[in-house]
């Protein structure tokens, strides 16, 4: 099940851009500001139909499958926390049932409880989802995902509201998610988590693919001076990194 | 517990039915049926005028409340898409025209009116399946309406005409009979189909657009499902009862509080409590004693809507502070 985009365009935002991620892996998707991380998300999840080339899930195109089939595969978390409506935890979570239509009651139910636990939720099930704070909301939306039990979680910068000890605790998740052989991938802006948490790193700049490879090969100072236009020094140990800027930086380009 | 309200609101619309049928300029006492054409009047006055009351209402609460879905906004209202001003230029036109007098006439100008509304939307939905840009292209498709009625006004051939035209856009149930029933309930009934099938999609957009594409929801699909419903819906009951405004607003915000918040399961609340504030207003439009007629049932609930929609305004710009 390798989910790969081939050649695809979009707009002046992606330009002739080629990968194949693994199931079984983290893979981050990072680059500087505007270089097009959200659209290629957004193009890996089927959610934007491409000007050139294609997505493809197993050997078939995103854009053949019928959106319930995709969307049984692929789960999907935006960057944006929006709930229009106050519902409770449990039915916000239970909004990821619905691309199983026709799935058993006892099923649905047994999914969406897993997802609460998984996320830590039991005790906030009947909390209207004005009342929580921006970190269990994160998480409930997390839920939401998880409900569905895709074999592909996209999120787009799900640590971005997190505190220090939720944006470990999600990150966990989304190891114990790819151990189990799902797919994960992330857009990540804070190149330290992609660092220390990621598989795989996807190197974007200006809407074209810059590295793809390991943490260490695709994030080396040399990479990120070339990409951020910065001089960075990585420091720590393996799982413990941490960038640090060097005193004179030329301006972002 | 989801279908509490749905069953409260059956029992409702079960005792006020009935009751609802004896009042009115003549009081009819069930138990001293001698009255003089006692018969007459249930049947062939306050029967299909009460079941016209129910259809319109159920039409715009179960509109109402799809409609809020779909824009995800508390204050959005049935009439946002044109369906209803399209409808209403189709009746202002066999007025001036005076193809009125003739039976189903105004109806089916009305109707025609509602499908041309329905099909510019439908012209503009389907390209990428955008709320904002469809919403807008109602909001126009509205404006026009509203534009063509004024200068059919203004180039009215006669006073009677301004007078009659006028009078009906102040929506109203008085003179219907079970013509307007037969036209009305079975359109609206299939309009609240085409509602209640929406109902999962319009959940998923909760979480906004693009998580809703990414549950399987298709964005075009839902935009046909919508024209289809609002426009049958809407478009019968302003056939057959003109511009009755503020139910499609309020009732689906009295109904919210009632269910678990999601879209699809507010929509049949909302149209069967629709069905019974109409029945009950129209109720008192007709028992209320006011110089030369009755009371017009659409200026009634705008005179209640208003203040109501006020009200909301000011509790939510408490919430923001």
């Amino acid at each position: 099940m390798i989910l790969s985009a081939n050649a695809i365009s979009l707009g002046g935002r992606l330009n002739d851009f080629t990968a194949a991620i693994r199931p079984g892996e983290v893979t981050a998707i990072c680059g500087p500001n505007g270089a097009g991380k959200s659209s290629l998300l957004a193009c890996l999840a089927g959610l934007q139909q491409v000007d050139a080339g294609d997505v493809t899930l197993d050997g078939a195109g995103l854009a053949s499958l019928k959106p319930q089939q995709r969307a049984r595969a692929i789960g999907y978390l935006p960057q944006s926390p929006e709930v229009a409506w106050d519902v409770c935890v449990e039915v916000l979570v239970s909004l990821g049932r619905l691309p199983w239509k026709n799935a058993p009651a006892g099923e649905a139910q047994a999914a969406v409880d897993a997802a609460i636990a998984a996320m830590d939720l039991d005790t906030l099930r009947q909390r209207p989802v004005s009342t929580l704070s921006g970190g269990e909301r994160a998480r409930a939306l997390m839920a939401r995902v998880l409900a569905t039990r895709p074999q592909w979680l996209l999120a787009d910068e799900p640590l971005a509201n997190l505190d220090l000890a939720h944006g470990a605790a999600l990150i966990a998740r989304f190891r114990q998610q790819a151990d189990e052989g799902r797919g994960v991938v992330l857009v990540l802006h804070d190149l330290a988590s992609a660092m220390n948490h990621a598989d795989r790193v996807l190197v974007l700049d200006r809407g074209m693919l810059a590295a793809h490879g390991t943490p260490r090969e695709t994030l080396s100072a040399e990479v990120i001076e070339r990409v951020w236009g910065v001089k960075a020094r990585w420091l720590g140990e393996d799982g413990a990194m941490g960038l640090v800027l060097d005193g004179s930086t030329s301006t972002p380009g | 517990m989801a279908n509490r309200p749905v069953f409260f609101l059956l029992i409702g619309l079960a005792i006020t039915l009935p009751l609802s049928l004896l009042a009115g300029r003549v009081w009819i006492d069930p138990f001293a049926p001698e009255t003089r054409n006692a018969v007459t009047i249930l049947m062939e006055l306050r029967l299909p005028r009460a079941l016209l009351a129910i259809t319109v209402g159920a039409g715009l609460g179960g509109a109402g409340a799809a409609m809020q879905g779909y824009l995800r906004n508390p204050l959005a209202d049935p009439g946002l898409f044109g369906i209803a001003p399209g409808a209403a230029l189709g009746a202002v036109l066999s007025l001036w025209t005076g193809y009125a007098v003739a039976a189903y006439a105004l109806p089916v100008f009305a109707l025609v009116g509602a499908a041309g509304a329905m099909a510019l939307l439908a012209l503009i939905a389907g390209r990428d399946g955008g709320i904002a840009l469809f919403t807008l292209a109602g909001l126009m498709i509205a404006s026009l309406a509203g534009a063509l009625m004024s200068l059919a006004i203004s180039l009215s051939p006669t006073p009677f005409a301004i007078s009659e035209i006028v009078t009906w856009l102040m929506g109203a149930l008085v003179d219907r009979g079970w013509r307007e029933v037969w036209i009305a309930a079975p359109l609206t009934l299939a309009g609240l189909a085409f509602l209640v099938a929406a109902g999962r999609s319009l959940d998923a957009l909760t979480l906004g657009e693009a998580a809703a594409r990414s549950l399987g929801v298709n964005p075009a699909r839902l935009q046909f499902i919508l024209i289809a419903g609002i426009g049958l819906t809407v478009g019968a009951g302003v056939a057959v009862a003109g511009i009755i405004s503020f139910v499609g607003l309020i009732v689906p915000h009295l109904m919210r509080a009632l269910t678990d918040r999601r879209p699809s399961s507010l929509i049949v609340p909302s149209a069967l409590a629709g069905a019974l504030l109409l029945l009950v207003a129209d109720c008192f439009c007709r028992i209320l004693p006011l110089a030369g007629g009755e009371l017009r049932l659409g200026i009634a609930l705008s005179l209640i809507g208003a203040p109501f929609f006020l009200h909301l305004l000011l509790k939510m710009r408490r919430g923001l502070v």
